[in-house]
């Protein structure tokens, strides 16, 4: 090997240790039988995860992640589905506008998206609950399902569409027999990562939620400010194991369905 | 012609400033093989994506079996079309690709089975079901469109350039296996393509389009041996034009002076004194050394050979005459006596007053 091949490896190695040694260490923390954060662990044990599922308060937020994730991320699939479609296959005016408004969670800094949502949620009384905070992960969630949809929709070929209305479908058949088949690694990992972002978002809900209705992410910021002790490690280890799960299963899909990796 | 199963209106489409079809009527008959041919943006596939539903006409209107197409959507049309780079379903079988006109016309599950695996047949294809389109070659992919195309047995089948991305010879062949279906079947087709031989070899009667409008109607042998316009005679085979001025007119003859005064069946609408051409084929004309006397009523010219292509089973001579203009001749690999006729020689060019046409000056 010449020396630059083996600068781009050691370069290549250091980012992986760079990212991946935080990681490993909430991960071993998680196992420590210590009471308190501290590296390495003077031994072994699961009381962490035993406290994280026996205390109240962790459970009631897990459920509150959970009951704000899945109609999250299934009415962020459908509409964001919907809107790639509607955008690329109907030149109307205004489109382009259309498109920027969707996707504007993703340029606008968050503390201000969040600041606008506890304005506006305050007054129609949708602060601190679930509806609430499933609108705003909507909102943020949007954009991604957008974004993927929308460039495969672009490499769907129209004539097949076509060909499929020639042949005898109406519009909904035409989606649903040609279209949505030939999109789906897309509309699916589009549904994976709303799941994932919502699941994971913390200062929107930081602005909407109040200590009944709380998000896990929320809890585990209180949790570090208050007393810190390893069921935070615990908690990320198991946010880290749905994150690496969901996007396992989104490459599969993608190669499975032979279009190209986005990880 | 039969009866009328189509029927186009003055059909125009315009996009935004752009006119793409103009004034476009006509009536194809049931059971007739129509190719709509002209050069790309004439028009032509505009006019059969109106057809077929995929774009709205500006103004006008069409029929099908004398009712109004205009109102009904696409999937309503009940017209099969094979578009230009097939558009198979990439997701399916071939099955499944030629079963799905079937399936949304709720046939029962057997007769599907029963009439995909008869249509595959006549295809050629009919053991190629449980396959993907990208498994097939080109050829064997346009096979299945044309499968899917026919198998809810439209009353109109559309063809967009079907053969354009086929190597020579499958073209060929693939040619003559629609002519085949066609006359077997006895369905209608509306073919477009900008390949004048093509259009030549499998038309009862072809359209010629030039920017947006049609340009002539007629069966092959009408647009090749009577050109109503420069434009037809140009496009549709080889056609050596050499200019002049009208000088008389009889009744279906003219006289047009240019390099020589020349004889030709006239065009309807040309009067004396009018810029004009002649029109002729290469291989209606005669090429011969200048003192050897050409057949009494013979159009003839001279000039001198510029170039000899050896085409095997004929040759082409190109002659440049005395004002300019250049001819080519065409000498089928039979002909003797030309051995002496080199390039740089002096020619004599002649053919007969009904073998050209004059036309309107393009």
């Amino acid at each position: 090997m010449t020396m630059w091949t083996w600068i781009r490896v050691m370069v290549c190695a250091l980012v992986v240790i760079y990212m991946l040694v935080p990681l490993a260490i909430v991960l071993i923390i998680s196992f420590s039988s210590a009471p308190f954060l501290t590296f390495p662990p003077p031994g072994l044990s699961l009381q962490w995860y035993d406290k994280f599922f026996s205390d109240p308060a962790w459970v009631r937020s897990l459920l509150v992640s959970l009951q704000v994730m899945v109609p999250t991320a299934i009415m962020a699939t459908v509409c964001g589905t919907a809107a790639a479609l509607g955008l690329s296959r109907s030149a109307f005016r205004g489109a382009a506008l259309i498109n920027g408004i969707l996707m504007a969670p993703l340029v606008v800094p968050v503390i201000i998206t969040a600041a606008a949502m506890f304005g506006v949620f305050r007054v129609w009384g949708l602060y601190g609950t679930l509806p609430g905070l499933v609108l705003a992960h909507t909102i943020l969630t949007i954009p991604y399902v957008l974004s993927t949809v929308g460039a495969s929709v672009q490499l769907v070929d129209r004539r097949l569409e076509d060909a499929a209305a020639n042949l005898g479908a109406r519009p909904w058949t035409t989606f649903r027999r040609v279209t949505l088949p030939l999109i789906f690694p897309a509309v699916l990992s589009g549904l994976l990562f709303s799941m994932v972002i919502s699941f994971d978002e913390l200062i929107v809900s930081l602005f909407i939620s109040t200590p009944t209705v709380r998000p896990v992410t929320v809890q585990m910021w209180s949790n570090i400010r208050g007393d810190t002790d390893p069921t935070i490690a615990a908690i990320a280890t198991l946010l880290f194991l749905f994150s690496l799960a969901a996007l396992l299963t989104e490459a599969l899909a993608r190669r499975k369905s032979g279009q190209p990796d986005v990880l | 012609m039969s009866n009328t199963l189509l029927e186009l209106s003055t059909l125009r489409k315009e996009f935004g400033a752009v006119v793409a079809v103009d004034d476009v009527s006509l009536k194809v008959g049931d059971g007739e093989f129509v190719t709509f041919l002209g050069p790309s943006g004439s028009g032509k596939t505009t006019t059969l994506m109106m057809v077929a539903g995929f774009q709205k006409a500006t103004s006008g209107s069409m029929t099908l079996g004398g009712q109004p197409l205009d109102p009904l959507p696409p999937y309503k049309r009940d017209i099969g079309m094979v578009f230009q780079h097939y558009a198979l379903f990439p997701h399916m079988t071939v099955l499944k690709n030629v079963a799905f006109p079937l399936e949304m016309r709720k046939i029962a599950t057997a007769e599907i089975a029963r009439r995909v695996d008869e249509v595959l047949k006549l295809v050629g294809l009919p053991d190629h079901g449980e396959r993907y389109p990208k498994q097939l070659s080109g050829g064997q992919q346009q096979r299945v469109a044309l499968a899917r195309a026919m198998v809810f047995e439209p009353r109109l089948l559309l063809m967009d350039e079907p053969l354009g991305a086929l190597d020579k010879n499958l073209r060929e062949h693939m040619q003559i296996e629609i002519m085949r279906l066609h006359r077997d079947l006895g369905i209608t087709v509306l073919y477009v393509t900008h390949d004048q031989e093509e259009a030549l070899v499998m038309s009862d009667r072809i359209v010629v389009f030039n920017e947006g409008g049609i340009e002539q109607v007629g069966t092959p042998d009408e647009l090749y041996e009577n050109p109503g316009t420069r434009f037809v005679a140009g496009f549709i085979g080889e056609t050596n034009f050499v200019n002049g001025r009208i000088s008389s007119v009889s009744k279906h003859m003219a006289q047009l002076d240019g390099p020589a005064v020349l004889r030709g069946r006239i065009s309807e609408g040309l009067n004396s004194g009018t810029a004009a051409s002649i029109a002729v084929r290469p291989e209606r004309m005669r090429i011969s050394l200048p003192e050897e006397k050409a057949p009494p009523g013979a159009n003839t010219v001279t000039g001198h050979v510029t170039d000899i292509v050896y085409l095997g089973r004929s040759r082409n001579y190109i002659a440049r005459l005395n004002d300019g203009s250049e001819m080519t001749v065409l000498v089928q690999a039979n002909v003797h006596g030309l051995e002496a006729v080199g390039v740089g020689a002096e020619v004599q060019l002649s053919w007969r007053p009904e073998d050209s046409k004059i036309l309107a000056a393009g």
